[in-house]
């Protein structure tokens, strides 16, 4: 497979979700994922895509959300990007602690890590960059970054 | 893409027939609205069945937990009814499949509410 880069500016609503969503779908079988991986990979970045609109940007419409997709032989990439306050990977509850078990939000850092084989959270000052790598088929995986 | 409700009584039971999607917006909203109406009418014992509901998403998940704590605070219960496997899975690796009280047979599940 060769190297292939697209990326897309979005707005901060619920449309944006579901598009990231479609887009990853469609974009991972491309790739050649199957049926169950698909899903894994579309459910995280619809999960990154509800963080960077609705914690990140707040629904601000003067903040845009980056969705950039890379396929390389190795590796299928998605990084989304808000410009928010930042999100301090430090300050995510883990939803399976039995305090939180029954909180009605907070687990979707936990279903991004659970679903993608390396998760990388880069806060800043201007925004939160959220790195999500699926290893392509057939490719040695390196060991899961944060495993659950 | 959308989910759709529709709610039935067995034997002082009210049946939830959900399908489509439970997410962030839409399928949340009516789930919330769905529950919160039966409750407030004194229908306290749901049977949520899940078994067209294709896709849930972490919004999805908090909306069941939302609508069982809310029944359970209101000196009801709520119950799931067929889940697929999409949503069995996320149940498990979430640990909320030991939380709920997780149905496979309807006429089962009814009788298993407390008269």
């Amino acid at each position: 497979m060769s190297a292939d880069h697209v990326s897309y500016t979005l707005d901060s609503t619920l449309e944006t979700v579901n598009n990231a969503e479609e887009t990853a779908g469609r974009m991972a079988a491309e790739a050649g994922f199957d049926d169950e991986e698909i899903m894994k990979i579309s459910m995280a970045v619809r999960e990154a895509a509800v963080n960077a609109v609705l914690h990140g940007n707040a629904y601000d419409p003067s903040k845009k959300v980056t969705l950039a997709f890379e396929r390389t032989a190795r590796d299928f990439v998605i990084i989304i990007r808000d410009q928010g306050k930042g999100l301090d990977p430090g300050k995510i509850p883990d939803p399976l602690a039995p305090d939180n078990l029954l909180k009605t939000s907070g687990r979707g850092i936990f279903l991004i890590r659970s679903f993608m084989d390396v998760v990388e959270i880069h806060p800043s000052q201007t925004g939160t960059e959220l790195r999500m790598i699926k290893h392509v088929h057939g490719n040695p995986a390196d060991s899961k970054e944060a495993p659950q | 893409m959308t989910m759709k409700s529709s709610t039935r009584q067995v034997d002082g039971v009210t049946i939830v027939d959900l399908s489509g999607r439970i997410t962030l917006g839409e399928g949340s909203v009516i789930l919330r609205e769905t529950v919160r109406d039966l409750l407030s009418k004194g229908q306290k014992k749901i049977l949520l069945n899940l078994g067209d509901v294709n896709y849930i998403d972490s919004s999805g998940i908090g909306e069941l937990v939302s609508a069982y704590t809310t029944a359970k605070n209101q000196g009801g219960d709520l119950k799931l009814l067929h889940l697929t496997k999409k949503v069995h899975d996320l149940l498990q690796i979430t640990k909320l499949y030991t939380v709920f009280d997780v149905k496979e047979d309807e006429a089962a599940a009814v009788k298993s509410f407390s008269k």
